[in-house]
């Protein structure tokens, strides 16, 4: 016993903020919050138990719940990949040794630092303004600028220009993944006279594949979870006509505009397990196209 | 001798197509270079345009391209400091203290939390870990609800506490992974030694892990700072007095006004915002660009 102790003792002390916080800020509000979604709940009344019928309600006749559903998934499909290919291109230009890196490497990483603040976001708001400057761009070059933020059709596109403006982490990551793949490896493909895209495709590619599969979870998440962004520009409620409705964003006003916590409660495990879905996936089909270099066969 | 005159040839001809090779490459690096400030000019255009126009009249701001200011217009920055009911001195007081706090807490738990982790033997340390590793992929949504109702129980809504203490309570396991990460590169011989000389654990986190480990504190202090700064949600949610309100809850002010006719104030108040995240990505450029390589975080 003593020795039992003596051994864990030092290490649950050191431990113990954190395990306190696991259970209390993780633990307990994942499993409460699975509870309350079997519940109605106003903050004002005790919970009321009511089955399966937040769940039944969201998937038979809520159209918002759809409508948010495809407007996040059509966020996370489009944005998602442009970022990676951005943020992957300018990383390979970025690689061999070129003069001012550091520059450019700042210069890039910087929208990535400040995307998520709310002067940005106030900022692209009135880029995309009917007069911003966006479309002043687009009329000079005798285009025919929409009305971005009030057209349904269109509003989507301000919050993914402002997901791919941020590539800068991912173009990080990239570099410092590129960074390892041996040269000798191009010099001898270049012997076997292979051009850029054979090099491109039979060494970057599978040689950087589990950094790339690394930024596609992180970044999936990430587009999962948005939220300021979204926010601000709908003007807190997801206009015009729910286009910018992110699942979050339905989420929050569920909670908190109109404190159907229940209902909410219901909502957030869905987005938790849209999100563990999309992880194992990504997980599980890693296996077929990444492979680490450790590895054998 | 013809043998010598064909290697002459050679050579000739090698050192042109060694000059020809060595011109395309400078070529190309020459349009790459092109290329490239012009890419980065564009990514930073947003940002030079929020400086510019706020430093413009109010009538010049919109459909204009323009980055000079006619006559710059600093009055916008004196009036927008005062243009909300409370004064911006305020908010940022306020985000400041929650910020260095933040800062403050997280730097401790989760450097206690790595330390163990990383250093020390105990019963179900694999479990916990992938436990603190699942934490990670919880999205703060899910949990918000619960942790609502409890500060609410405990009282604690329109107070700064929910957005403080539980970063006294690690629970940004972000950081708890980067610590670990380098505290695992740090040779265990150190430990050893210590212990042969009777350190306590206590003693050897502070007297050594601790002085190794000051990139790895800097680096998780810095990125701390800036997602506590940037912080909207959590604020959004937990204070509802103006007088609470931090820095973007206050922003977010100027666009809710139905009226919103002080772009230029309101663009001033944007810059002033992100000006300590610009000032420390200046100065510790190194440090946050090593950090996202390390752990790949956002």
């Amino acid at each position: 016993m003593q020795k039992f102790l003596r051994k864990n003792a030092p290490a649950y002390v050191f431990l113990a903020p954190w395990l306190i916080g696991f259970f209390l800020l993780a633990i307990f509000p994942i499993l409460a919050s699975l509870y309350l979604s079997f519940t109605q709940y106003d903050v004002v009344r005790p919970p009321e138990w009511v089955g399966i019928e937040n769940y039944q309600y969201m998937f038979e006749f809520d159209y918002r719940f759809w409508k948010s559903m495809q407007v996040t998934f059509t966020f996370v499909v489009i944005s998602v990949p442009a970022k990676l290919i951005f943020a992957l291109a300018v990383a390979m230009l970025l690689d061999k040794g070129i003069r001012a890196v550091g520059w450019y490497r700042a210069l890039f990483y910087l929208p990535s630092i400040l995307g998520g603040s709310i002067a940005v976001a106030i900022l692209w708001r009135q880029l995309f303004d009917y007069n911003g400057v966006i479309n002043s761009v687009l009329r000079f070059f005798g285009g025919d600028g929409p009305y971005w933020l009030s057209d349904p059709r269109y509003s989507l596109w301000t919050l993914i220009v402002l997901a791919v403006w941020q590539f800068g982490s991912p173009m990080l990551i990239f570099l410092a993944g590129l960074r390892a793949i041996p040269q000798d490896l191009y010099e001898a493909a270049e012997i076997d006279a292979a051009g850029p895209a054979r090099k491109f495709f039979a060494i970057t590619v599978p040689l950087l594949a589990p950094v790339i599969f690394f930024n596609l979870v992180l970044q999936m998440i990430e587009a999962f979870k948005s939220f300021s962004g979204a926010f601000i520009i709908s003007g807190g409620t997801g206009a015009p006509l729910d286009s910018l409705l992110f699942f979050t964003v339905y989420l929050f006003n569920e909670a908190f505009s109109y404190f159907r916590m229940g209902y909410a409660s219901a909502l957030g495990w869905v987005l938790l397990l849209i999100i563990a879905a999309f992880t194992a996936i990504a997980f599980w089909t890693s296996k077929y196209w990444v492979h680490y270099e450790n590895e054998r066969g | 001798m013809t043998a010598t005159v064909m290697d002459q040839d050679t050579a000739a001809i090698a050192a042109t197509l060694r000059e020809a090779k060595a011109k395309r490459a400078r070529r190309a690096a020459t349009l790459k270079h092109i290329f490239l400030v012009a890419a980065s000019f564009v990514m930073i255009y947003p940002l030079l345009w929020m400086l510019a126009s706020s430093l413009k009249p109010d009538n010049q701001i919109f459909g204009q391209l323009g980055l000079v200011p006619g006559e710059p217009q600093w009055e916008n920055y004196v009036l927008g400091w005062n243009a909300l009911p409370v004064s911006f001195t305020n908010f940022f007081w306020n985000s400041a203290v929650v910020t260095v706090l933040s800062v403050i807490g997280n730097v401790i738990s989760c450097s206690f939390a790595a330390y163990a982790f990383a250093r020390l033997e105990f019963n179900g340390k694999t479990l916990w870990f992938a436990l603190m590793m699942m934490t990670l992929m919880v999205p703060y949504h899910v949990v918000l609800i619960p942790q609502y109702l409890l500060f609410l129980q405990l009282g604690w809504v329109d107070t700064y506490l929910p957005l403080v203490v539980p970063r006294f309570l690690a629970s940004d396991a972000f950081f708890i992974f980067l610590m670990i990460q380098f505290f695992r590169q740090l040779p265990r011989e150190l430990d050893e030694a210590a212990m042969i000389d009777g350190c306590s654990p206590f003693k050897i986190y502070w007297a050594i892990i601790l002085p190794l480990s000051i990139p790895a504190m800097a680096t998780a202090a810095i990125f701390s700072f800036i997602w506590t700064w940037e912080d909207f949600l959590g604020p959004l949610v937990y204070l509802n007095d103006i007088k609470d309100y931090t820095v973007p809850l206050a922003l977010r002010m100027f666009l809710s006004q139905d009226s919103v006719s002080e772009y230029g104030q309101m663009f001033a108040m944007s810059v002033l915002s992100i000006l300590p995240i610009i000032l420390f990505f200046v100065v510790f450029q190194r440090l946050i660009i090593r950090g996202i390589a390390m752990s790949g975080m956002k």
